[in-house]
């Protein structure tokens, strides 16, 4: 088992994603994270599906993935060949807000993007273990709340997806 | 400008679509109104039960090579269409299904008769849609027959809301030729054939296994042309049989688990195996460790999704199985394999001498299932077609069916859907009025769609029912036989009086019960110019054979 990031280029059409889960579930594989989005062609779509599974597993989700009428094109990748990101939210009291606090929001990286009268809210981005571990560090600041994002990513090798959408 | 309801019926006309199965009800009552117009362009088949009719649409569909179409309302007309997606899904059957649903307005609320149909049918759909606005109308159905009949062939269900097909618009019908996201051509890689001409050509006992992939590509001719030339045996699967005679030299039998005795056994001795349009159903391979680990497997499929999905191949050949072994003709030599077919005639021989004569010219007293076909086969029409349900019965006539010609057999394989044979032999017939469809069922599955009896009885559909009375649902009890210790849970039936049910139909029928009196019964049933129902009252405790016991390897096939 490895963790694999599968891309879904696909219309943008109703029922879509409804159409693309069903065959993780039919096959009893998990679905790590998921986003959606806009591509930047016009009218087409962007899924980002992160499973942890074996390879032979991938190959054929993809190939069941390919074979829904609206979609357009899947590829699967290994983390290594994947550039990504995900983004972190962590809602920490005011109260709890001292020195030691801004030492550790310095040392990671992150961001206060919002203040308000009864709490803060940090932003960090970056690889699920680099977010993981200050989630670990601010549960003992008295963490009020935390979202974590779906992997977003793009491929490192140069093909587009323009050769599959004439 | 026309109506919604209108322009759903003569965007049906416009594909060519002369006959429709349904079953009316309040949200596709506008299509209904629509079709009292046009009579003389489209004729509907009113079923008695709306599974009836998606079953109808697939036996129609398999039988003539086009779309299959059907029609219901909203809720439980539409959740009643499920079963016959499914199997329509799995055994790759072109439909058009529309269902008519609440209007727009009250999506989502439950009103009346109001089901998520287009969530329910998403795993049993090659695709489907919902049509909100009457402008969407003609292009979704346009989009539909392209998408059922192209490619690999499946069920596609539209869902039109009410007030969409009561509203009016413009009505110019354009086919659709294609879109991007869809690819059903796929150009035969050259090096992939050569490769498998490679293997071919080197092979000493190369074995080719078809399937209904034959059937779905025109490729009878291309297969024939092929075997002739390379002189490999060839085995069927079960929906695969009709795609090449039975009296073809190279033809060995039949695979599966109620399969052949030598197909199934040699499968672990082949150097190479060539699939041809068939998928490595579980009921085909038994136990895969076991399976053909001995040999380099050739797959010839047309979806990529197949390709090493259970049998990890030594060359995929993708793309339409027409065009590849038309390819792969001219590349391999000529040859005879007589060490290698001699094989096959041994063990046929063996299955011959303690399987099929028993069954086709018993000496005990009660009738086997295998002596009906047997008789039906004496005067049947080269061109015949078989319906059967599912269960002992349906291995039965498949076994010992004479195939002569493509799309001579209907029956739901991968789904094993029981109920499925009357309806299908209906559509079937619907078809062409002038073939013999010969519709074999036993007396668990003939009771779950009993009621389109009305439906033959309305349309005078001179379909020969085919009824083999043992009183049990045989094939579960085989099963609690062999592997649960004889206890029959729940499998015996007691059963109604069949004949009165058929005469209360208007239907001739004629029950037999001593084996002296079968081949006049047959010979009267297939003269007969209308429906007919005869009923044989089998032995009550028959079994199926050979077999592949579940978990057990090909080589593993017994004969008793």
């Amino acid at each position: 088992m490895k963790r694999y990031t599968i891309f879904v280029i696909t219309e943008n059409f109703i029922g879509i994603l409804n159409r693309i889960t069903i065959i993780f579930t039919r096959r009893g594989i998990n679905i790590d994270a998921l986003t959606a989005s806009e591509s930047r062609l016009e009218g087409i779509h962007r899924i980002t599906i992160e499973v942890t599974a074996t390879e032979e597993s991938v190959i054929q989700l993809v190939n069941q993935i390919e074979k829904i009428i609206d979609v357009i094109k899947a590829f699967y990748h290994e983390d290594d060949s994947v550039v990504y990101q995900e983004i972190a939210l962590y809602k920490i009291p005011v109260s709890r807000l001292d020195s030691g606090l801004e030492k550790i929001i310095r040392q990671h990286n992150a961001k206060i993007i919002a203040a308000e009268p009864d709490f803060v809210v940090l932003e960090l981005s970056g690889h699920k273990e680099q977010t993981q571990e200050l989630l670990e560090i601010l549960k003992t600041y008295g963490l009020l709340e935390f979202a974590r994002s779906g992997r977003v990513a793009v491929a490192k090798r140069m093909l587009t997806i323009d050769s599959f959408v004439k | 400008m026309i109506r919604g309801a209108d322009i759903v019926v003569r965007s049906l006309i416009a594909e060519n679509a002369d006959i429709i199965f349904g079953y009316p009800g309040g949200a596709i009552m506008p299509v209904y109104d629509a079709l009292h117009d046009y009579h003389d362009e489209l004729r509907h088949v009113l079923t008695r039960h709306e599974q009836g009719a998606i079953h109808a649409a697939q036996g129609y569909a398999r039988v003539s090579g086009k779309v299959g179409v059907c029609i219901a309302t909203s809720g439980p007309g539409a959740t009643n269409l499920i079963t016959g997606l499914a199997d329509a899904q799995i055994d790759s059957t072109p439909l058009v299904c529309i269902t008519g649903q609440v209007a727009s307005h009250l999506l989502g609320t439950d009103a009346f008769q109001e089901t998520d149909v287009v969530g329910i049918s998403m795993p049993g759909t090659k695709w489907n849609i919902q049509v909100r606005r009457v402008e969407d109308i003609a292009p979704a159905i346009a989009k539909g027959f392209y998408i059922a009949k192209s490619g690999r062939p499946g069920p596609v269900l539209i869902d039109i809301t009410k007030d969409a097909q009561t509203d009016f618009g413009d009505f110019n019908y354009s086919k659709c030729l294609g879109f991007r996201s869809y690819r059903t051509h796929i150009p035969i890689e050259k090096s992939a054939i050569q490769e498998a001409a490679f293997l071919i050509n080197m092979a000493k006992r190369p074995y080719v296994l078809f399937g209904q992939g034959v059937v779905l590509g025109q490729a009878e001719n291309e297969l024939k042309a092929f075997l002739d030339k390379s002189g490999i045996p060839a085995a069927s699967t079960l929906l695969g049989s009709g795609a090449l005679s039975e009296d073809h030299p190279n033809y060995v039998g039949k695979l599966g688990m109620h399969g052949n005795y030598a197909p199934n056994l040699l499968t672990n001795q082949c150097d190479v195996l060539i699939a041809v349009g068939m998928r490595f159903d579980d009921r085909v391979t038994g136990d895969l460790k076991r399976y053909a680990k001995q040999a380099k497997v050739i797959h010839l499929e047309l979806d990529p999704a197949e390709i090493n999905k259970i049998v990890k191949c030594e060359v995929a050949v993708l793309g339409s199985c027409k065009d590849s072994l038309s390819l792969l003709t001219d590349a391999v030599n000529v040859n005879a394999y007589p060490d290698w077919m001699s094989k096959f005639q041994e063990l046929t021989d063996e299955e011959n001498a303690t399987v099929i004569q028993p069954d086709l010219k018993p000496t005990k007293a009660g009738l086997t299932m295998g002596e009906v076909i047997h008789q039906i086969n004496q005067y049947k029409a080269d061109d015949a077609i078989l319906v059967t349900d599912v269960g002992q019965h349906q291995m039965i006539a498949w076994r010992y069916f004479n195939y002569k010609k493509p799309r001579t057999q209907v029956t739901s394989g991968g789904l094993g859907t029981m109920g499925f044979a009357l309806p299908a032999a209906l559509g079937a017939q619907m078809y062409d009025f002038s073939r013999q469809v010969v519709c074999v069922v036993g007396d668990g599955g003939i009771q779950m769609t009993i009621q389109e009896l009305g439906t033959i009885m309305q349309t005078k559909a001179p379909v020969k029912i085919v009824l083999l009375n043992n009183n049990f649902l045989g094939m579960v009890r085989q099963w609690q036989q062999m592997f649960f210790d004889k206890r029959y849970s729940f499998t015996e039936l007691d059963n109604p009086d069949f004949i009165k049910i058929a005469e209360a139909y208007n239907i001739r029928a004629q029950k037999v019960t001593e084996r002296g009196d079968l081949q006049e019964a047959i010979e009267d049933m297939l003269i007969h110019d209308g429906p007919y129902f005869l009923e044989v009252v089998v032995e009550k405790e028959d079994n199926v054979f050979p077999m592949i016991a579940t978990g057990c390897s090909v080589e593993e096939v017994r004969l008793s």
